[in-house]
């Protein structure tokens, strides 16, 4: 498996994972652990900020191989992003930040408007930005434009577990991007992330379906494995299904060429 | 960021053992994918595509319609001036070749202009040499205006030029610009243009990256085919356009396919592209890109022309004068090359609808930008 970059760093596993929902600090930090997960996102809004050292969760989080990406969950607008970001910058010494902007609490579906906004003010205050958008390959582009180290769209609502509803879009994104594109939100099963790497994703993150498992430890290692197969298949090169469905034409289009 | 550092990540003699070793499984793999990469591109253009031509033409017309409809554009060319002071080895206007030359006049183009829109045309294309003296901007900041009440769309195909020019030119009319690379093999490009700003390969392989960065509607992009090695060239042209899309997502792009034509004291083509050859490359872009806009001009046969409307092409040319003034003006005066395809405008559209397709002579209008 290829390593992914991004801004500089490297990573040998393309599984990112969250911290919440799960029953206990131990139990997430097994489960951490069995994903191979080198990227972990972290809700600022959950930390103590000022006493970031002696906080209990970031206490289950210390290993070398674990970057901790803080993200701005709970904000409504970009300035207020903004804010969360450098309080995180400060307290978790790290100038990467998952910029997470949804004004509404139910679906928590982010604000595009002030996502870009909030992304390019970032990036002017040297920020690594990976925002979390809606799968539209338009602002994914447009986010790209404004100095985004990633795009992270949405699978499905998140939270849902319902896989890649928006599949068709993100393989426009896919396509187009020259950023990695990491798909957030919705993954609720190994085969979802399986597929998404597939089709080209560049990581997956995967907070709910392992935290809320029966047996988030186990489910963890088995994304662990579906991501990696994912990304070796693609890597591979799939192409031995006739998606287009083309036969030879009933009648030659190029006879003439021997006329 | 521009598109030579990705061109200087590839070697010529690689890419074109590369694509001379593809074999049938890479072509039937390449046929099979719903997304084709570059990779699956160079199988489609290589020598072992040629049994699968067939079924490539059916996929390629399948994919046509679907983005296209059953439509053809019709643009004409208007060539303002035959001045140039580059010397190009395959090119009438070369500065070494002692013609007349001429740049058309205000009274002159509309002269051109009212001939053109007798004969239907909405869309033009703007052509000249290089003489920056006398056709630079100030000519065509005062030629654009008069030309743009005419015309739903204009298009050029001039010397290269800096982003801002580029950019004030938009506003006055400026649609799409053709820039063609006519080789990216960068010695022999230097063989070709021993002479003259175009002599620059640098400067002419990032002009699409200075037309992106000013907004442009559209890119042409190209090769001069009897130059160099065809399937090289054309993974090359691939390449570009490829990176141009990711970057400047917000434009769009097309591609011609000019394959070199006599003209007066002119060069033989050192590599000669077979009529199946250049269906296999029309197909081939057409799997690899479904949304790019493939133009078929007069120098092509009538015959191949009529044949290539249900293949892939989406735009023509018809009734082209090469020279300037050759529409009312100064029919004599010496072409750019000559065409092959001779038939009127309304022969043509005439053609395309006896195949079922609806030419299309006005795709834009002044509110959309430009």
């Amino acid at each position: 498996m290829e390593p992914l970059i991004i801004a500089g760093r490297t990573f040998d596993s393309r599984l990112f994972t969250g911290t919440g929902k799960f029953g206990s600090g131990v139990q997430m930090e097994k489960a951490l652990l069995a994903s191979g997960s080198q990227l972990v996102t972290v809700a600022l809004k959950r930390i103590d900020t000022a006493n970031a050292l002696q906080d209990d969760m970031l206490g289950h989080l210390r290993y070398p191989h674990i970057h901790l990406l803080p993200n701005t969950s709970g904000v409504r607008n970009a300035k207020e992003a903004v804010y969360a970001a450098q309080l995180a910058r400060e307290a978790l010494e790290t100038n990467w930040i998952k910029l997470e902007i949804h004004p509404d609490p139910k679906y928590l579906l982010p604000d595009p408007v002030e996502t870009l906004e909030a992304t390019a003010a970032l990036v002017r205050l040297g920020f690594v930005v990976l925002p979390y958008i809606h799968a539209d390959p338009v602002i994914c582009k447009r986010l790209e434009e404004v100095g985004a180290a990633a795009v992270m769209p949405l699978g499905s609502p998140i939270g849902s577990n319902k896989g890649l509803r928006t599949i068709d879009f993100l393989e426009i994104i896919i396509a187009q991007s020259n950023v990695p594109v990491i798909v957030d939100a919705g993954i609720g099963a190994p085969s979802h992330a399986a597929q998404a790497m597939e089709l080209g994703a560049a990581a997956v993150l995967v907070n709910t379906a392992i935290a809320v498992s029966r047996n988030p430890v186990k489910m963890a290692d088995a994304f662990r494995m579906a991501v990696i197969a994912g990304r070796e298949a693609y890597e591979a090169g799939l192409g031995s299904v006739n998606h287009s469905g083309h036969a030879n034409a009933s009648s030659p289009l190029l006879s003439f060429l021997d006329e | 960021m521009s598109f030579e550092n990705i061109f200087r990540q590839y070697q010529w003699d690689d890419v074109k053992q590369r694509i001379y070793a593809k074999t049938a499984l890479d072509v039937e793999a390449a046929l099979r994918n719903k997304h084709r990469s570059l990779d699956d591109f160079m199988a489609l253009i290589s020598p072992a595509a040629i049994p699968y031509l067939e079924q490539m033409a059916a996929i390629s017309q399948q994919l046509t319609q679907q983005r296209f409809g059953k439509t053809i554009q019709l643009y004409v060319p208007l060539y303002l001036s035959n001045e140039c002071q580059n010397i190009c080895t395959y090119c009438g206007f070369s500065y070494d070749n002692p013609i007349r030359r001429k740049t058309l006049s205000g009274t002159e183009i509309l002269e051109e202009i009212l001939a053109i829109r007798r004969m239907g045309y909405e869309h033009v294309l703007l052509v000249t040499g290089e003489a920056n003296q006398t056709v630079g901007m100030d000519y065509f900041k005062k030629v654009f205006p008069l030309i743009r009440q005419h015309f739903a769309q204009i298009s050029m195909e001039v010397q290269p030029m800096e982003t801002e020019d580029y950019a004030a030119l938009i506003p006055l009319g400026l649609h799409t610009v053709l820039v063609y690379q006519e080789t990216y093999h960068e010695e022999d490009y230097r063989k070709h243009h021993p002479k003259g700003k175009k002599s620059k390969f640098s400067y002419r392989l990032e002009t699409p990256d200075r037309l992106g960065a000013a907004g442009i509607h559209k890119i042409g992009l190209g090769v001069l085919i009897g130059l160099e090695d065809w399937r090289t060239d054309s993974f090359f042209t691939a390449l570009h356009l490829d990176y141009l899309q990711r970057t400047y997502w917000q434009t769009k792009y097309s591609i011609s396919f000019p394959r070199l034509r006599p003209f007066s004291g002119g060069l033989t083509p050192k590599v000669e592209m077979k009529d199946r050859e250049l269906v296999q490359l029309i197909c081939a872009y057409r799997l690899f890109n479904e949304d790019i806009d493939l133009s078929l001009s007069t120098r092509e046969s009538e015959k191949f022309r009529d044949h290539l409307v249900q293949l892939g092409i989406t735009t023509m040319s018809a009734g082209s004068k090469t020279n300037p003034g050759g529409y009312a003006v100064d029919a004599q005066s010496l072409e750019q090359f000559e065409i092959s395809d001779e038939r009127a405008p309304d022969e043509i559209a005439a053609m395309i609808r006896r195949q079922g397709y609806e030419p299309v002579w006005k795709d834009w209008s002044v509110f959309q930008g430009s």
